[in-house]
């Protein structure tokens, strides 16, 4: 298996990159991790023509705190996002989805940008990242621009970046007091990739009820889709394991997921149920007050 | 036969592995490592249809590729370049199989271009710039449903898709089912697998530089059989054909056969006169190797109320793909031969319908046969005990061939030589605390749990397919060499033989060197495969020893002009018996034995060769227990428990011994559990890439409790039986069980493996909706 | 800037087993390859084309990662240990003596990218439990071993390396 050949540059920055990627258009891609594109090339389901390769611009990595936001660099790996204190302080969720993607080895090398930018329908950040409300940051030669994660995730391995832009940076508000944020997965027992899963952010009031709710649901669709009749159920209700389950249960409303060989449509749309009573009850349980 | 030597603890000793210092350090050398000056590359262009005819192939974009030597499709190739099977069974159909597709193609990753090139890479550019023209025809995946009427053809070139039909039967089955006051039917079907050695195939071949001989690097589990068939296809002589398995990553029965990429690499070095090497992608290797299981078995079993057992009958429908390998008629074969299990039932008539599909031929995977037949006798008598209301155990006990009954013929006519099944259930039970077990089960059943418990016992026929060979040699040094024709592929040979060698020469193991894999080294040999290598092999080996063993003594005695039945074997040597100062070393005999200071009329040299032929299996088997809950909301199954009791015979070292068994469970596993190789109504492969084909991995693994019963082969100069396969006979039954113990209460009778979480949430979820 | 034409060569520096090399790959060679075919260290093995198996892993600035999903020209001015550089002359590193003593290996195919991984586990974690090692070698396929006995090897190197007595 090897990829077709391609032409390949370095960039020493992103004003590099982005003068690269302008210059080639759209026969260009960008390589981050090459966690999803370099399998993609091999197996040559994707040939680009030019490869723009990110890993030597400068300033992409890390996790800082911005104010009250966590601004992670696009080519922060994986194990990096998961064993960050700060992630794993203010965003227990998304350390979790972190630590459960792939395998060790792919978490050492794989980038959250690239995870993003890709756009893979049984990808975790999306998921995650969309429950957390997140923020991605674009660049272009014109500029930067940010995207909400409900406005970024268009279609199956489709984004609302454009062809000549880079996403630089995630910003992840961090959630107010009284916030616990959980991931809950299910994954495919041969690729490790998603089944199912379902992400949680909910904010409960000292008195013990749901102030705000966000909740969201992989693989059932060609992205991340927010659970709207569960997190309105839950809303204003006290964060008890009765409303939680009637919440939960209409995780799966509105979605028409397809059945594949491993798991059916109705084994999708119930895990769905069960994997947001999970992800939400972890969720209420870290919201300490 | 009985070998006299004094123990020095070899034999049953857990040594570690002499194999093992290259293979930790990456020092190994595996076919890919093979890179000779020049070498070229081939690569493969396969078919995505199952079953289509070609219209055309425009190979000149390929050609024009610069580094690109030669780009070949079917049509251009001698037609001589066949896969040949052999007719295994009266009437056998053996339709067409090139090396590449000759105006069709049959199974999906079929080839039909052969590209070589400077480079792997390079001929991969050139395949994807080949155009094929084809005309997809109707294909068919199910064997079931390629004897409907009506059923599409696989091979268009028959009237119909049965291959072949084959009967084994014994007493009068027509009369046991007359008598019978309850008969249990039911319908199984052991999910096709993938054998999945993590190296995939691979081949090298280095031709002499006028084309006349060639030495090849063939990952194989036998590579005399595969020069054989090699140069049978090639018409060239088989003594120019230098075979070698290097080390070889994994086989499980998938490695035996030749391969199309095997001829064509041969073809082209020969033609190309340079070195050229093909290496299987995991994608090729999905669609060109043999996989297993897959067959659908119809049963009806006969039985007193008293649960004694009086007939079966077995309809086995056995999918054999698009194409005959070697082996493919093996695994039903063996199905066949197994059927009665470890129960007296004289009256048999078990029937094997060979099914052509559009689908990757099958063949032998780590049992082939075994599990099959395992599980079908297994679930029988489960739902046996369950429909007469009949303990399970005491259903097994009742109708358990008896230990005095051995050696004991059964109603498909084979003869299994010894056994306790009673001792190996009881250990099983004692120990999984069987009653506890069940006590935790009721009680956790009560609370709305499933839980289920599963027992399986089981023989495991081992050491068939003719013969082995072994060469023991004393070199002029006194080293010893051992040559083995049969060849390892991670079982632990070079230490085994060692083992064997040392203690039965009262020699240091680090003076006894074993070489094979090699054709040119070795003297004609079978192979590893079917839980044979020590039986057989080690038979040739104790046999030839022993041969040496007794001229030595001879030479011995002469050096010291004491009589032959004075000396006895010490340490490093032989001395006269209760004289140990009287001592003769290795050293001293071979330097004898080579400058002819030995006994008048014996022939010079300390060399003997054994072609050992035990003319009958070696029958191991079983007992294994299995506690296994089913999350009610996911329908996850977990394995709380799995209890082995294995009896192989004599030990030759015990560590190795459970290493095959914890390999061959975790594959057991794997079919009861997760693994099956899925085609689409329209032939397409849908698990092709280890991203959909679920291994087990180590997260996967549940704790396992090995015991052993042992019983020495009485026919066998060790007293060994084979151990390869118990594993993955033995457990997916007990898994298979369990599983249904624990969905009985839901009013489920039988589901097939694997036991995915999806599938058994979808039936609980029908069994609660029936009843409601 | 602008990127080089479709497969130019491209001058790269890696440091390998504490050796450096200079050489220059086709864009599209894959880490593995090179270091099997440019550099003749076949210890590392290709079992699967999507990332699966883990067989050939090893060690890229001090961490595992999977060889087959890299590019040649990724590992430009980056560090890398093989499995041909674990061990220190003749004397094995202990998850190498581990997988020997506790036979954690048949075939050997898996053997060196399973020793990697377990290698880095042990660096970052080094007194693991049995869930935990699982957990680490989710990434690395073994179809011989049932992985019982490369979990008991793991555990014999973690004890060595904690300078613990250890049992054969």
């Amino acid at each position: 298996m090897f990829p077709a050949n391609f032409g390949y540059a370095a960039p020493r920055s992103v004003d590099e990159a982005l003068q690269l990627l302008s210059k080639h258009g759209e026969e260009a891609k960008l390589l981050a991790g090459g966690h999803s594109l370099i399998p993609a090339m091999k197996l040559r389901l994707s040939s680009p023509r030019t490869l723009i390769d990110l890993g030597a611009v400068p300033g992409l990595r890390g996790v800082r705190l911005d104010g009250n936001t966590l601004a992670i660099g696009a080519l922060t790996v994986h194990a990096d996002v998961g064993s960050s204190d700060l992630v794993r302080k203010h965003l227990p969720g998304l350390a979790e989805a972190a630590s459960v993607i792939g395998d060790v080895q792919v978490r050492n090398r794989g980038t959250i940008g690239g995870s993003v930018a890709h756009a893979d329908p049984a990808a975790d950040f999306p998921v995650i990242l969309t429950a957390l409300n997140a923020t991605f940051v674009l660049q272009s030669t014109g500029g930067s621009r940010t995207v909400t994660a409900d406005k970024f995730f268009v279609d199956y391995f489709t984004t609302a970046m454009e062809p000549n832009e880079i996403l630089t940076e995630i910003i992840v508000p961090l959630p107010p007091a009284g916030t616990g944020t959980a991931y809950a997965k299910l994954a495919h027992p041969a690729s490790g990739y998603v089944v199912v899963s379902a992400g949680a952010m909910i904010t409960r009031q000292p008195s013990g009820s749901c102030t705000a709710a966000r909740i969201t649901i992989g693989g059932l669709g060609s992205g991340p889709v927010r659970a709207v009749a569960s997190e309105t159920e839950l809303q204003g209700k006290a964060l008890n394991a009765q409303n939680i389950a009637a919440a939960a249960a209409k995780a799966a409303e509105e979605t028409d997921p397809d059945g594949d060989i491993y798991a059916g449509a109705d084994y999708k749309r119930h895990m769905a149920t069960v994997l947001a009573r999970r992800a939400i009850e972890a969720a209420v349980k870290r919201a300490v007050t | 036969m009985t070998t006299e030597h004094i123990s020095n603890g070899l034999i049953g000793a857990s040594i570690r592995r002499v194999e093992d210092p290259l293979l930790i350090t990456g020092k190994g050398c595996y076919v890919d490592d093979i890179n000779l000056p020049g070498m070229l590359h081939l690569v493969v262009l396969r078919s995505l249809y199952p079953h289509a005819k070609i219209i055309s192939i425009d190979t000149s974009a390929a050609k024009a590729i610069k580094g690109v030597v030669t780009v070949v499709t079917g049509a251009e190739l001698p037609e001589h370049l066949n896969i040949n099977a052999q007719v295994m069974f009266p009437g056998q159909k053996i339709p067409p199989h090139p090396v590449l597709a000759r105006g069709a193609v049959h199974a999906p990753g079929t080839p039909v271009a052969a590209v070589v090139a400077e480079s792997r890479a390079i001929a991969q550019d050139a395949c994807n710039a080949i155009e094929v023209e084809y005309q997809a025809l109707p294909s068919v995946q199910n064997a079931e449903d390629a004897l409907k009427p009506g059923a599409p053809l696989a091979r268009e070139e028959l009237d119909n898709n049965i291959c072949y039909t084959a009967v084994k039967k014994g007493g009068d089955v027509d009369k046991a089912f007359a008598q019978a006051e309850h008969i249990v039917r039911m319908h199984i079907v052991s999910p096709r697998q993938v054998a999945l050695a993590i190296e995939p195939r691979g081949i090298a071949a280095n031709p002499d530089p006028m084309g006349k001989s060639l030495t090849v690097w063939l990952s194989t589990q036998g590579p005399h059989r595969v020069r054989a068939d090699l140069a049978g296809t090639l018409g060239m002589p088989e003594n120019k054909i230098r075979l070698i398995a290097p080390d070889v990553g994994g086989g499980f029965g998938s490695k035996g056969p030749l391969y199309r990429e095997d001829v064509l690499t041969c073809y082209f070095a020969l033609k190309l006169r340079r070195p050229i090497k093909w290496i299987a992608t995991r994608s090729d290797d999905f669609v060109t190797t043999i996989q297993g299981r897959d067959q659908a078995m119809t049963s009806e079993l006969a039985l007193k109320k008293d649960g004694t057992m009086l007939g079966l009958k077995v309809r086995v429908v056995a999918n054999l793909g698009g194409y005959l390998q070697s082996s493919t008629a093996g695994p039903p074969q063996r199905m066949m031969a197994m059927a009665p299990g470890c129960y007296q039932i004289k009256d048999c008539h078990v029937e094997v319908v060979g099914v052509f599909t559009n689908t990757v031929p099958t063949g032998p995977y780590r049992g082939a046969g075994r599990p099959e037949s395992v599980l079908n006798i297994e679930r029988l008598i489960d739902k046996a005990a369950k429909d007469l209301g009949i303990d399970r155990l005491e259903i097994r006990r009742k109708n358990f061939i008896r230990p005095e009954q051995f050696p004991y013929k059964t109603g498909v006519g084979m003869e299994y030589d010894s056994g306790d099944y009673f001792k190996s259930l009881d250990k099983a039970m004692k120990l999984s605390n069987y009653q506890d077990l069940m006590r935790q089960r009721d009680e956790r059943r009560a609370r709305g749990e499933i839980v289920g418990v599963g027992v399986s016992t089981f023989v495991e026929p081992s050491g068939g397919a003719g013969f082995e060979s072994g060469t023991v040699r004393i070199e002029r040094s006194g080293d010893i060499t051992v040559i083995t024709g049969s060849s390892s592929h991670g079982q632990g040979h070079e230490t085994v033989w060692a083992q064997i060698a040392a203690e039965m020469m009262k020699a240091p193991m680090d003076h006894v060197t074993v070489l094979h894999g090699d054709t040119y080294i070795s003297q004609q040999g079978t192979g590893t495969f079917g839980s044979r290598s020590a039986v057989v092999g080690g038979g040739a080996l104790a046999t030839a020893a022993q041969r040496v063993i007794d001229k030595s003594k001879r030479i011995a005695a002469h050096l010291v002009e004491a009589a032959p039945e004075d000396m006895v074997q010490a340490d490093g040597g032989f001395a006269v018996a209760g004289v140990p100062e009287k001592k003769v070393s290795w050293r001293q005999i071979a330097a004898a034995a080579y400058s002819g200071k030995i006994p008048q009329g014996m022939e010079i040299g300390l060399q003997e060769t054994c072609f050992f032929d035990p003319r009958r299996e070696a029958w191991g088997y079983g007992a294994h227990v299995c506690l296994v809950s089913i999350d009610r909301e996911t329908g996850a199954p977990t394995i709380e428990k799995l209890v082995l009791v294995d009896d192989c015979g004599v030990l030759i070292n015990p560590m190795i011994v459970e290493g095959q068994i914890h390999g061959g469970v975790a594959q057991g596993l794997g079919e009861a559990l997760r693994e099956q190789m899925i085609y689409a109504e329209d032939g397409q492969v849908l698990t092709g890439t280890l991203m959909n084909y679920a291994v087990m991995r180590a997260g996967d693994m549940p704790p396992l409790t090995l015991g052993e019963t042992v019983t020495p082969n009485p026919f066998h100069p060790l007293g060994v039986k084979g151990v390869g396969e118990a594993g993955t006979n033995g457990a997916p039954p007990a898994v298979a069980n369990a599983v249904m113990d624990a969905l009985a209460p839901l009013g489920i009778d039988h589901i097939d493996m694997p036991y995915t979480a999806p599938k058994l949430w979808e039936a609980i979820r029908q069994a609660q909706s029936d009843r409601a | 800037m602008t990127a080089e034409p479709e497969n130019t060569a491209i001058p790269i520096k890696v440091t390998v087993n504490g050796v450096k090399h200079e050489a220059v790959v086709e864009p599209r060679t894959l880490l593995v390859y090179f270091l099997r075919e440019q550099l003749a260290l076949t210890g590392t093995h290709v079992g699967c084309d999507t990332s699966q198996c883990g067989a050939c892993t090893i060690h890229l600035n001090g961490r595992a990662v999977k060889s087959c999903t890299i590019l040649a020209v990724q590992a430009n001015g980056k560090e890398i240990t093989t499995i041909e550089g674990l061990a220190r002359g003749d004397a094995f590193h202990p998850v190498q003596e581990g997988f020997r003593e506790k036979h954690g290996l048949q075939c050997g195919y898996c053997t060196p990218g399973m020793i990697m991984t377990a290698a880095h586990l042990l660096e970052t974690n080094p007194d693991p439990s049995e869930e935990e090692i699982k957990h680490a070698l989710e990434g690395n396929l073994c179809r011989c071993t049932g992985y019982v006995n490369i979990v008991e090897s793991v555990k014999w190197a973690a004890q060595k390396m904690g300078g613990k007595n250890v049992s054969r």
